[in-house]
């Protein structure tokens, strides 16, 4: 065991390290001995306010219908949001200016303003200009707030998923006698497609995130509006807080392990022009990517994402 | 023209969101470069914990922690920061601990990658010279690291400046929310939600500059 950081510890590092550990662990049980004991002070720990969960009335009435509108409100963005960005990333590169400038203004413009003014807005819009019934409404303005705010983020990433194909591929396409258009839909944006697609699923993380943000402002009853009524029900604070961000834990988690092997098997992959779009593309720029030409290796990932 | 923006604090609203956006960063960059310190530390227990805490809280949506500092931190463990009594104070600090904790966890990562830039042969050389693991990283990697990094750490800081609106989910009086307030009271939709845009590309946007232009001067020549 050891790195560059470090050499391998000798006696005195060795027991320098068990005192640290020691005293690390310490801290942590103490920690952990006043959570346990200030929930059962507050009376969370009764089995009464656990055993909810291991019933399926409190999964089918509350748990599930939230997550299933989570999921709902999360992919319908995604699914709006992928062409929306696709046009704008495509029209951010442009031989026009005319095209080029206002496509990178309204870009620009979206992903610069947090995504609750934006639902907040879609809401009030929407109540007093359509008759969307009330009920409706707040899953109406959850999805337009995503899709404004996430179309820009994603025009950004197929923006630098078309930048990083190898310039070779489209100077090859014109020498063959191809259009713009051609060389765009039948060269580049196939390609650019499989080098994006880790980034894609890893804004879905920071989409699924946001549509709690609808549950806390709007009324949108997803998971964690669900878990309001759930404790208000049960009396159980945080079993149910702890429930909840279990469930977004697992969610997230599965989707980042997925964004990773994705970005690993297409780095892998022969097929392809070796170019991948690292999953925090946009988030990240100087210093992801630069860690590979014997930089230190601590096994470092890029950061995932900067979103809510 | 302007009448709807009588007996609204708007520039007070906006100083409450720069306010949360400072502390939070503060707070952020300091728990984040410990824990990125932890990560890489010669003692698996710290690093473990480091690793978890992160894997952990960055999936957690920011608005469930934000919640979860006043309905749990304050109602059930009864942490209110030294003001339990101030209701406003007691909201603006747990709003700033939740978007810490929360934040740390992007600061730590991106510090962990620009460690990442750091050449090997620098870290030899320090320890060549008999420097313990504290002495490597705080006195050559990290400076070198942070140096590396400030291009993705003004990212993070312009999240953070949007997620600070989550604040208003425990009722904190920043833009967020007295927006919400505005256009429910006043027939003046998009004037308002243009102000408020407005106050947040005017907040987001010279960071960005700024940072851009200094990740460039500071960047390490190789």
């Amino acid at each position: 065991m050891s790195s560059v950081l470090y050499d391998t510890p000798g006696p005195r590092a060795k027991r320098r390290n068990v005192l640290y550990t020691v005293v690390f662990a310490a801290l942590l049980v103490l920690l952990l001995w006043w959570a346990w004991q200030t929930m059962s002070d507050k009376g969370q720990l009764e089995w009464a306010k656990w055993s909810p969960f291991t019933e399926s009335q409190a999964w089918t009435t509350y748990l599930l219908p939230g997550l299933a509108n989570t999921l709902k409100a999360a992919a319908l963005s995604m699914v709006i949001a992928l062409p929306l960005g696709a046009v704008f990333g495509i029209a951010r590169l442009s031989d026009h200016r005319w095209v080029r400038v206002p496509a990178g203004v309204i870009v620009e413009f979206f992903r610069a303003i947090p995504v609750l003014i934006l639902m907040v807005f879609a809401n009030q819009f929407y109540s007093e200009s359509t008759a969307i019934s009330s009920d409706e409404r707040p899953l109406y303005a959850v999805v337009t707030g995503l899709v404004l705010y996430n179309a820009s983020v994603l025009a950004e990433i197929v923006r630098a998923g078309i930048l990083s194909l190898p310039k070779g591929q489209t100077e090859a396409a014109q020498a063959i006698g191809l259009r713009k258009t051609q060389v765009m839909t039948s060269i580049l944006l196939p390609q650019a497609v499989t080098v994006m697609l880790p980034a894609i699923v890893s804004q879905l993380v920071v989409i699924v995130k946001d549509t709690a943000l609808g549950g806390a402002m709007l009324n949108f009853t997803e998971l964690l509006n669900a878990r309001k009524t759930l404790a208000a029900n049960y009396a159980n604070v945080i079993p149910s807080f702890i429930v909840v961000a279990v469930i977004f834990i697992v969610l997230n988690f599965i989707l980042t392990s997925f964004a990773a092997w994705l970005e690993n098997r297409l780095r892998r992959g022969k097929k392809s022009t070796g170019a991948v779009l690292p999953t925090a593309a946009v988030a990240g720029t100087a210093a992801t990517g630069v860690g590979g030409g014997g930089g230190i290796g601590i096994g470092g990932g890029a950061p995932g994402g900067d979103g809510t | 023209m302007f009448d709807f923006l009588e007996g609204y604090d708007v520039l007070g609203a906006f100083w409450t969101t720069v306010q949360l956006t400072l502390l939070s960063a503060v707070g952020s960059l300091i728990w984040g470069t410990i824990l990125a310190g932890m990560r890489v530390s010669p003692v698996p227990l710290m690093r473990g914990f480091a690793a978890a805490y992160v894997n952990v809280v960055r999936n957690i949506p920011l608005t469930v922690i934000i919640v979860f500092t006043s309905l749990g931190l304050a109602n059930i463990f009864s942490v209110t920061l030294g003001a339990a009594d101030d209701f406003d104070a007691k909201f603006f600090r747990l709003a700033v601990l939740g978007l810490t904790a929360y934040t740390a966890c992007f600061v730590c990562e991106s510090l962990r990658s620009g460690i990442n830039t750091v050449p090997v042969g620098q870290a030899e050389a320090a320890r060549a010279l008999g420097l313990g693991f504290t002495q490597v990283l705080t006195l050559i990697v990290l400076p070198q690291a942070f140096r590396a990094v400030i291009g993705p750490l003004a990212n993070v800081l312009i999240a953070l400046t949007k997620n600070t609106t989550v604040a208003a989910a425990i009722g904190v009086a920043e833009a967020a929310l007295l927006m919400k307030e505005m256009i429910e009271n006043e027939a003046q939709l998009l004037p308002i939600t243009a102000i408020f845009a407005l106050g947040f590309v005017v907040l987001t946007l010279p960071t960005g500059l700024l940072l851009g232009w200094l990740s460039k001067r500071l960047a390490v020549k190789r």
